[in-house]
Formats: structure tokens, C-alpha cells, sequence
């Protein structure tokens, strides 16, 4: 592909750069929707080798801009310019053939294929002959440099199943490195990553920024957006509220520019405003099927909001999966308020007002082709219902009360809850159990996907409970998250507790520290860990 | 009734009208009483497939256990010489065992409905043969039941009781498919099984409980094909009424995939399947073209019924870009 580089006919953006033509841009692109204008007067610059950090509040026109890039939709108007040739809006055979990657936050994987299947899926070099078969040779050949450019610690035959989210990551990095990408466009990539595959994922994007390589990493993670952006463009509601250069960049400066306001709590749940209670919920020598032999105990104190850290895979969602009655308890005990209990399914643990806000909402927390009333009345429906028939009355009333009590956007209690933002649906799924007292509440990563704003109402919401008396454990790999909501922070590693920090000793290194396996840095030698 | 149930009752009209134009003898009052006797018949078998359909499950044995069930019966009553409220509440019962047992090994060995309805379509019909050594059960000369065969075979004014039967179960189905809890847990669990179980619901139960219904009503209507027929010979009797029921069901506007339909859906679709069958019969169209006619005109259905809808759908976003396009200021 000849590059064109008609840098003459460019216009005045690339006045500013003289050296460094852009190798993609953006100029004045209006996109709109019925009923909304997704994108307008939106322009960017995107030169090669660079990062820029992609921020907006959901709906702010990120995917917008990310289907105009693919060529999956045309703007209305502007103009995207590539390689100095301008065009009123891409193909995607003009995105692939421009170098356009993606990698999205769901990853479009095989699962049951191994690593250099999946990166040249389609694109297998063949052996000569009339049966086409794969010339196995080959395809490794031609895989392993690929690894080594994304720093991959797996083989190229290992199956994708067998492999870390952030390693799967790193094969789609590949993927889009195989079709010689000279943009890698990331989409919440570490949404899902804890926070040592997090770090992996920030060496490799560094690494393809050495390589010539621009990214555009988008991100609700600030700090990450931090450590690794060389510019920040920021939008806010389809138009760009502003660029934020290296030396600009910092957390509250991004904030502002996104919510056009200071946020004032910053993500933050606000102190405890009474001590800790007696023990709740106890855990006593449990054993998970993902680590049979590794027994976990845990305390769940009342009115404290009990964070539980750790990596993926260190056996956080096998603990809350066994306490919700999900997965079987293969060996331990349960205690609620000090008596023995016995959970065998779900319905026994909501049966004991113990409820679970589960990591995949879409899958397991409500159900999209109901209506929000029907999501909240469904666990206690007996309760809306006279002689084993549901009564629409009770039903609507209980909706009404929590629509208004959660502050759920929608047009009525009646919409199909499929229909709702991440962060509204979080809410129904919280309001389904706020509206049955819960004794016990356990969030597994109850603000994953959603925007900065419905952030801060859950963590009001989730003190709220702690202060009505209620044990909360929120399993969180957001690190900012877990120091700024929790009272005490529970560390998971390897299927057992690893340690306890106390909120003196609250700091993105203990956490680190523990999570791995090592021991923190306590104020009070004593402290903690057992 | 929903727009796609009032569509299907249109459609029933139509072709009720085009059939009577060309042949009158579809409205004598001897050729409506046996058509919604089998209407009866196939109904009650459907709405128990129904059920197990709307959990995102399939009960491909009932055709089989027709034929099982039927033979028992007659065996009960005519060669056993049980008092026949005993053999009939024998024959509801092991509907009922066969359906637990269907369900337990569906929700707590995980087999698939598919495999699981299957083998029973093969084994049923194997063991009613071997049941009468693949002989015919029937009523020997001069027996009569005459409660029974008025409860079945009988008329009331002229409607076939069989029919009548089928409104009433229809009526407490309706009730316990759309007003109970029971109903809103087998809509939630068709939709997603395990959000349903991260709500609390015993979700094992409810889908046993589904094919113990679906047990049930399919042993009733052997009992009413039994009366019917009055004669089973186990090798073919209730063959590809599965078929019938699930194409009921389709017709009716279920999904296979669980979570979508209703019950006067499922009804007026048997209503539209025996009225082809009728057609086929009246129009003097070759018997032997049976299937392909009711094949036929399900895929059509089906089909009218996505593409209305894609273009529903279509039409709407074109409704919001136009208010979109008059609402915004000129630039």
C-alpha cells in the first residue's frame, strides 16, 4: 500500500505540526442518531508511535467515534483523513487497509482454539495440494514473532481457555498486530484485569508505542490513563470537552473535563459513621472446588463495608459463589449471627437475607427481557402475591418505592430493563434486594462498566446499607475503589485470605503486597495478618 | 389477547372463509363437532408441551407415551376390568411419575431435554408394543363404560365433551401460565435460567414441575385419543403427535429458545393445524400431502411473523429519525 503523503493539501492542524504529520485525523465530524446527536464538531489528531487516553462518561460518544474509526458507520458530516487522503467517512475494508485495530472489552476469541488459530483465524498459510490443510510449521513461524512483540509469556499452541484475561488480551493484540495495525484502538481493556495483569497490559501498550505504534487506549480508570497516555482527549456529551497534554494530565483535571463539574465526594463513599458490629457472617474452614484443599475463614462484621481484594483466579467469586449457595460448600461451616447455617442454593441464602450482586449483571444479576418491576419483585414473589397469583398492584408499588428511593432512570417501572444504561441496571439489581432487608450483602464488583457518576450513587447506597446495620463484602479489583469505600480490606491469594488490613494500613502497595503473597508494611507490627 | 395471537385468529378466519367458499360442507355442524373434538384432543396435549417449551425445554416422548398410556388404559379397563376412576387415575399418576422422572434427569443429571424425551419417544413406544406383543388393545364385543364414554367421546348441545374439557383446562392454565407465580418463575426461567436461580428461585423445581404438567395432560389426552379411537394398535397409534404439538406451540408464537408465548397462542395454533388438516380433507387434496401442507404453512407463518417484525422494527426507527429531523433547529 503506497502511503500518500499529500501534506500540501492538508489543512491548517497540520500547520502546528510541521514534522510529524498525522498519520489519521478527525475534522469537524457530526454523527447523529434519532433522537440524539451521538458526535459533534468532534475533531482529533492521532500521529504514529502515539497513546492517547480516550475518556467520557457512558454515552459521552466514545463508541460513536470508535464505529466512525472501524468504518462501521459514516458520519453525517466532517471529514477523516487518512494518510493525508481525506475521505467523508471510512469503509471498514478502509479501516483494516488503513492499519485500524481493535480490541474490545468482550473479547472475540475461540476459546476452545489454541493461540496462533486464533491469530491468524481465517489466514491459515496452507500446504500445497488439493486438501488445504494447515501447514502447521508455517503458522507457528509466523505466530511467534507476534508474541514476542506483545511480550506474551504463553505458547503459541496453548489453548486460549487455558489463558488469563490479560493474556487473551495480548493474543488479540496480536491478532491486530498480524495484519500490520499502526493503530490499536483498546477498549476498556483492563475493565476486567486485576491489578498485576493490569500492569502487564500498560508494558504492553508502552511496548507498541516503542514500536512505532500508536494506541488509543480507552479507559474508566484514570490513573492508568495517567501512566501511560502521552495526550488525553476528553468527550463529553458527543462533543470534545477538552485535550489535556502530558504535563496537564492528572485525575481531577480529566474528572472535571468529563462531568464538566468537580466532583466533590471523588469516588468516595463517605467514613463510617458507627463502629462496626458483631460478627455477621462467618466463613469457618471453607473449601471452594477451585482450590479444594486451601480453606478460607472470614469474618462479616455488621455496618461495615468489608473490601475483598485480591487477582482474578485468587478464588473472590468461588467465596462469594459458596456463601450465596451457588456452588457447593465442600467442607467448613457457615455461621449467620452466630448460629450454624446451612446455604445448598441460592434460594436458602436469599431465604436468611443473604443476597449477591453477582460480577456478570447481564448474565446472572437481572434479567434484561423483564421489566424493572418484575426484575425487583421477582426474588420475593410470593410476597406480591395473593392465593400463588401475582398481584400487579403490590408489584408496581414495591418498583415505584425503589425506582424513587435508587434514583433509576427510566420512563417507568415498567421498561424492559435491557433497555437501561449499566448503571441503572446495577441499580435494579441492588433495589431487588434492597427492597427485601438484607442481612447480609455481598457486591462482587458492583461497578464494573458503569460511569463515574452512577459510581458514586452505589457507593452512597452501599454505605447507606452499612449504616442501616447491614454486613457488607464488596469484592473489588478497582484498587482506587477498594481504599476509598472499605472499612477493612479482606486480601485473597491463591484461594485463601492472605491478610487483613485495618483502615491505618490501607495502601495500594499492602493491597499489591498481599495479593501476590508477601507481607505488607504495617503501622503497628501486630496488625493484620495472621 | 396479544397482536400476534389476534393475527393468528385472523388468519384462522381467512381460511375458514376461503374453505367454506369452496366447500360448504366446513361450516355442517357434523364436520365442526369432529374437528373441535380433535381440537380437544390435540389441545390438551399441546398446552402440556407448551409448558415445557416455555422453560427453554422440549418433550419429544408424547407421542409415544400416547400410544403407552392409551394401551394401558384399555388393557385397565377392558382386560383387567378395573373400575375405570381407578385405571384413570392410575394412568394421570404414571403421567405424572414419567414426567418427574423426565425433569429430575434433566435439572439434576444436566442431560438435555432433547436426548433425555428422545430416548423415551423410543422406549415408550417399544414397551407399549412389547405390551401387547405388538397386538391391537381394544374393547372386546358388548363392553361399555357409559360414564366414561360420555365424559370422552360424548357431546354436550352438540359440542364434543372433549372440547369442552379443553377450555376448562385451557382456563386454569391460562390462570397459572399468566397470573401466577408459578408462571411469571417459568417465564424468568425460560428467559435466563441463571439469573432465575440468582434470584433465589429453585429453578430445578419449577422446570420438574413443568414436565410433571406436561406428564399429566399428555396422559389425559391418551385417555380421550384412547376413547376415541377405541382401538390402539401401539405401533403407530400417537405418532408424530409431538410434532403436532410442538408445531401448536410454534404456531402460537413460542420460541423453542424458552421464555415467549401464550396460552390462547398455543391454543388457536392447534385450532389452525386441525383446520388444514379439515382443508386438506374438504378441498379433496391427496391425504397423502398432509404434512407438507401443515409444514408449508408453519413456515410461512413463522416467517410473516420475523419479517413483520423486522419490519415493525424498521418502521419505528424511521418514525424517530423523521420527529428527530423536524424537532432539530435549521442550521
Amino acid at each position: 500500500m503506497a502511503h500518500r503523503l499529500l501534506s500540501g493539501v492538508m489543512t491548517s492542524t497540520d500547520t502546528t505540526h510541521p514534522i510529524t504529520a498525522p498519520f489519521l485525523s478527525l475534522e469537524a465530524v457530526r454523527k447523529t442518531y434519532p433522537g440524539v446527536v451521538a458526535l459533534d464538531r468532534f475533531s482529533m489528531e492521532v500521529r504514529s508511535g502515539e497513546v492517547i487516553g480516550l475518556v467520557g462518561e457512558n454515552g459521552a460518544g466514545k463508541s460513536t467515534l470508535m464505529k466512525i474509526l472501524g468504518g462501521v458507520t459514516r458520519p453525517d458530516s466532517g471529514t477523516v483523513t487518512v494518510d493525508g487522503a481525506a475521505h467523508d467517512g471510512l469503509t471498514v475494508e478502509q479501516s483494516i487497509g488503513s492499519g485500524i485495530a481493535f480490541v474490545h472489552q468482550e473479547l472475540n476469541l475461540f476459546e476452545n482454539l489454541d493461540v496462533a488459530a486464533n491469530i491468524f483465524f481465517g489466514r491459515e498459510p496452507l500446504r500445497a495440494g488439493p486438501l488445504k490443510l494447515v501447514d502447521r510449521a508455517k503458522l507457528r513461524e509466523m505466530v511467534a514473532p507476534l508474541l514476542k512483540r506483545v511480550g506474551a509469556n504463553f505458547s503459541a499452541d496453548a489453548p486460549v481457555a487455558s489463558l488469563s484475561l490479560a493474556q487473551q488480551q495480548m493474543v488479540e493484540i496480536a491478532k491486530a498486530l498480524s495484519i500490520k495495525a499502526r493503530l490499536v484502538i483498546l477498549d476498556e481493556p483492563t475493565s476486567s484485569l486485576p491489578i498485576a495483569e493490569t500492569e502487564k497490559l500498560l508494558d504492553v501498550i508502552k511496548g507498541l508505542k516503542a514500536q512505532g505504534i500508536s494506541v488509543i487506549f480507552i479507559s474508566h480508570r484514570l490513573h492508568e490513563i495517567e501512566r501511560v497516555a502521552d495526550h488525553v482527549v476528553v468527550l463529553r456529551d458527543g462533543t470534545l470537552a477538552g485535550t489535556l497534554a502530558k504535563a496537564e494530565i492528572n485525575h481531577d483535571e480529566m474528572v472535571r473535563l468529563m462531568i464538566g463539574r468537580m466532583l466533590k465526594e471523588r469516588e468516595k463513599a463517605g467514613e463510617a459513621t458507627r463502629a462496626p458490629g458483631s460478627v455477621a457472617l462467618s466463613a469457618n474452614a471453607l473449601r471452594t472446588s477451585t482450590y479444594p484443599d486451601r480453606p478460607v475463614s472470614l469474618e462479616l462484621r455488621r455496618a461495615e463495608i468489608l473490601g475483598l481484594a485480591g487477582l482474578v483466579g485468587s478464588g473472590r467469586t468461588e467465596l462469594a459463589r459458596v456463601l450465596f449457595g451457588i456452588d457447593e460448600r465442600l467442607g467448613g461451616s457457615v455461621t449467620l449471627d452466630g448460629k450454624p447455617l446451612n446455604v445448598g442454593s441460592a434460594a436458602d441464602a436469599v431465604a436468611n437475607g443473604i443476597f449477591l450482586v453477582p460480577e456478570d449483571r447481564k448474565l446472572t444479576g437481572i434479567l434484561l427481557d423483564l421489566s424493572i418491576a418484575q426484575n425487583i419483585s421477582l426474588p420475593n414473589l410470593p410476597a406480591h402475591a395473593k392465593r400463588s397469583l401475582v398481584s400487579a398492584n403490590a408489584e408496581l408499588a414495591t418498583a415505584e418505592k425503589q425506582k424513587k428511593n435508587l434514583g433509576i432512570k427510566a420512563p417507568s417501572v415498567l421498561t424492559r430493563t435491557g433497555t437501561l444504561s449499566g448503571g441503572n441496571q446495577q441499580k435494579v439489581v441492588l433495589a431487588k434486594w434492597l427492597a427485601m432487608n438484607p442481612k447480609v450483602m455481598i457486591l462482587d464488583e458492583p461497578t464494573r462498566g458503569i460511569d463515574i457518576g452512577a459510581k458514586a450513587e452505589i457507593y452512597g447506597l452501599m454505605r447507606a446499607l452499612a449504616d442501616a446495620g447491614v454486613a457488607v463484602l464488596m469484592i473489588s479489583s478497582d484498587m482506587e475503589e477498594v481504599i476509598g469505600v472499605s472499612d477493612r480490606i479482606a486480601v485473597m491469594h491463591e484461594g485463601q485470605i492472605s491478610g487483613i488490613l485495618e483502615k491505618d494500613d490501607f495502601s495500594q502497595e499492602n493491597v499489591l503486597l498481599l495479593a501476590v503473597g508477601k507481607k505488607p508494611k504495617l503501622l503497628q507490627a501486630a496488625g493484620g495478618v495472621e | 389477547m396479544s397482536k400476534k395471537d389476534l393475527g393468528l385468529l385472523v388468519l384462522i378466519l381467512v381460511v375458514g372463509a376461503v374453505v367454506t367458499a369452496i366447500n360448504p360442507r366446513f361450516l355442517l355442524p357434523i364436520n365442526l363437532a369432529n374437528t373441535s373434538n380433535l381440537i380437544g384432543l390435540f389441545g390438551i396435549l399441546s398446552i402440556g408441551q407448551a409448558f415445557v417449551i416455555i422453560t427453554g425445554g422440549i418433550e419429544l416422548s408424547v407421542g409415544s407415551l400416547v400410544a403407552l398410556l392409551g394401551t394401558l388404559f384399555i388393557d385397565f379397563i377392558a382386560v383387567r376390568e378395573l373400575d375405570w376412576p381407578l385405571a384413570f387415575a392410575m394412568i394421570i399418576l404414571l403421567g405424572a411419575i414419567i414426567g418427574f422422572v423426565h425433569g429430575w434427569l434433566i435439572t439434576r443429571l444436566k442431560l438435555q431435554p432433547f436426548v433425555v424425551t428422545l430416548c423415551g419417544l423410543l422406549i415408550y413406544r417399544g414397551v407399549a408394543r412389547f405390551y401387547t406383543a405388538d397386538g391391537t388393545a381394544g374393547f372386546a364385543f358388548g363392553q361399555n363404560f357409559p360414564d366414561l364414554e360420555f365424559l370422552t367421546a360424548g357431546r354436550s348441545g352438540g359440542v364434543p365433551n372433549s372440547f369442552i374439557a379443553l377450555i376448562i383446562i385451557a382456563i386454569v392454565m391460562w390462570v397459572v401460565l399468566h397470573r401466577s407465580v408459578f408462571g411469571r418463575y417459568l417465564y424468568a426461567i425460560g428467559k435466563n435460567e441463571e439469573a432465575a436461580k440468582y434470584s433465589g428461585i429453585r429453578t430445578g423445581r419449577i422446570v420438574i414441575a413443568a414436565y410433571v404438567i406436561c406428564g399429566v395432560l399428555t396422559a389425559l389426552s391418551a385417555i380421550y385419543f384412547a376413547m376415541y379411537t377405541r382401538s390402539i394398535s401401539p405401533a403407530s397409534h400417537g405418532q408424530f403427535y409431538e410434532l403436532y404439538a410442538i408445531a401448536a406451540a410454534v404456531l402460537g408464537g413460542f420460541s423453542l429458545r424458552g421464555g415467549e408465548g401464550s396460552l390462547v397462542g398455543v391454543i388457536l395454533g392447534t385450532v389452525l393445524l386441525q383446520e388444514l388438516q379439515n382443508l386438506v380433507n374438504l378441498l379433496g387434496i391427496p391425504s397423502s400431502l398432509n404434512f407438507a401442507v401443515m409444514g408449508g404453512v408453519i413456515l410461512i407463518g413463522v416467517l410473516v411473523d420475523q419479517q413483520w417484525g423486522v419490519f415493525r422494527a424498521r418502521r419505528r426507527m424511521i418514525e424517530a429519525t423523521r420527529q428527530n429531523v423536524a424537532g432539530a433547529p435549521a442550521e
